[in-house]
Parts: structure tokens; sequence; C-alpha cells
């Protein structure tokens, strides 16, 4: 690999961006791919490929073996409220291999006691999210349960891509929800992003439950991003 | 250590770098698609594209390819005698592009 390449390969992937490169493995010519053209013949495959995190080998038109290699950026979960939920949807996200930050202005719940080993923030997401950065390989759950804490989180993981956005409440909550992030100029199609009620429907009753449910919702949301339950 | 981040680093300190990927795995492999190696002129190196098994096997392919600059592809299996001598016993079969870095 010229070193101009791999030196732009690494900047890529320090910024948290999803990354191609294609070898031609006879001769060994390489680039690389950031977001794919439409006229690329491997885009399909490079897209594919940036979804599920996998590399893969293709063959070009005139027959030549060439190997994809995607490099994504490990996924994150940040969690807004320190509530029961979190407790243990954040270990178990970090069992999942995911980076993961729980958010809380509220010190009552944002209290390390109840969170050990867990990056903890006690601040608004206004002031915490510009810092944390959110981005499409972030998956983001609001669950204070408070409109003045969840919404303009919710505005900012929508606004930043975020690969899924879930809250919690109830469907009357949600509408009213709708006509409050509305106000503050959310346009509908990005609005109707947001999971909610947040978690795939398998009866959750506990706490824990509910946590279960919101981590499937978020790897299907990974893994099969064409799958919405 | 990141071995894409250590190859970056090493070539701009003036070492003589090659990169082995992992290309192609059947079977039970041990290092997914992807995986990588990185290995300098004097045989040392980081990352992995094996559990260990074929690492040696492809520190020695990378001399000549940093010798000569071109790539090479390598296959490992246990089909093969070469694979058992370097010992890829867990049952996989894996291809490996090596290539210099420059």
């Amino acid at each position: 690999m010229r070193l101009d390449l791999l030196a732009e390969l690494n900047a890529v992937r320090d910024a948290r961006r999803a990354a191609c490169i294609v070898t031609e493995l006879a001769s060994g010519d390489q680039r690389l791919v950031i977001e794919p053209e439409a006229s690329d013949p491997f885009a399909e495959k490079i897209r594919n490929a940036f979804a599920s995190g996998k590399s893969t080998t293709a063959e070009s038109i005139d027959g030549k073996a060439v190997f994809l290699n995607v490099h994504v950026p490990s996924p994150r979960l940040v969690v807004l409220g320190a509530v029961h939920v979190s407790q243990t949807l954040a270990p178990m996200a970090a069992t999942l291999g995911y980076e993961v930050t729980v958010l809380d202005p509220r010190t009552a719940f944002a209290a390390p006691e109840r969170f050990p080993g867990v990056d903890l923030v006690a601040e608004w997401p206004d002031v915490a999210l510009p810092r944390l950065g959110l981005d499409p390989f972030t998956a983001f759950a609001a669950l204070t349960h408070d409109p003045k804490i969840d919404d303009p989180g919710l505005s900012a993981a929508l606004a930043a891509g975020c690969f899924y956005v879930g809250a919690l409440g109830s469907r009357k909550t949600h509408a009213a929800r709708r006509d409050r992030l509305a106000a503050t100029g959310v346009k509908a199609a990005d609005f109707d992003r947001i999971r909610a009620p947040i978690g795939l429907p398998i009866g959750a009753a506990s706490p824990a439950e509910i946590a279960v449910s919101i981590m499937a919702e978020i790897t299907a949301a990974l893994r099969k991003p064409e799958i919405r339950a | 250590m990141d071995p894409l981040s250590t190859a970056e680093t090493w070539a701009r300190e003036g070492r003589a770098v090659a990169l082995a990927t992992v290309v192609e795995t059947w079977g039970s492999a041990p290092r997914p698609v992807g995986s990588h190696l990185v290995i300098d002129g004097d045989g040392l190196f980081e990352g992995s594209v094996s559990g260990g098994c074929v690492e040696g096997a492809v520190v020695s392919e990378a001399a000549d390819v940093i010798e000569t600059g071109r790539p090479r592809l390598l296959e490992f299996g246990v089909a093969d005698e070469t694979a058992w001598r370097v010992g890829l016993s867990c049952g996989g079969r894996i291809k490996v592009f090596v290539e210099k870095v420059a």
C-alpha cells in the first residue's frame, strides 16, 4: 500500500468514518473509497459491506479478483437518562462491543455508584452532545421521560444521522413529542426515524427486559437496516 | 496497538514495512477477513492473521515482498503440506495478501 493512501485511510478511521480499500489482488493496485459513486462497479458491494462491517472478495468486469477491505468505526451507544433501564442497558451494550456513554443532567440519577465502570456524564444534552460527537455509527436512546431533557437530545441525534434513535414513552407521549419537535423545526421524515415506543415488542416487563428489547432493536438497526420492526 | 497505525508510524520512521491482510477464509479460521499483520525489515511484527499458526511463514514471505516490492497472495490450509508444516491445525484455510508499504 502506498504510504499516502495508508495515511489517508488512517485519517478517515480516526474521524470515525467508514472507508474501503479496493485491492486488485494480482497487481496490488489500490484505491480508497469513502462514498461509493454510482459509477463504481463495486458500489453496491461496498455499501453492503459498510452496513455489515464485513470485508469481502469480488470480481471485476474483466474477471480480476478484487478484495474490498472495509473499515467501519466501532459502534457507540449514547443513553440519555441514567435510569433503571440504563443500569442494565449500559453494561449489556458494552458486552456487545459498543462504546457506551450515559448522559443525565440530574446528578441524583447520574451517580457513579449506580453505574460502576460506565462513562457517565452529568450534563445537559445540548452541552455534552456536541463534545461527544454523535455520528452515523452511534445509537441514541432517550430514556428520561422528561421532554426538557429528551427533546434536545433527540433533535441532535436525528441531525447527526445516528443509525438508531429510540425514545421511551407511550404512543400518546410520542404524539405530543411529534408536535413539540415539529415546532422546533424537526422535519416529519426525520421524526419518523425515531423508534417509539422504544424496543422490540417482546412483552418486556422489568427494566432489565426492556433493556433487552432495546438492545435487540439496536442490533437489528445495525446489522439489518432494511428491516424495521 | 492497531496494525495500520503501526504500519504508518514505522514507514514514516524510514523502516521497510510490509502489510499482510487476510482476504479469504474457509471453514474454521481464527481471524476474520480483513485482519492485518504488519512486518518490518527486521522481521518485527504487530497484529495477526491467524491464531499464531502461520505468522512465521507470513513474516518470512514478507521479507521477499519488501525486497522485490511485488505483492504476493499466500494460501494456507490443512489440505496442503506446507500448511501442516506451519501448523494451521484448526482445520480452516486462509488466503493472505502481502504487500509492501512505501
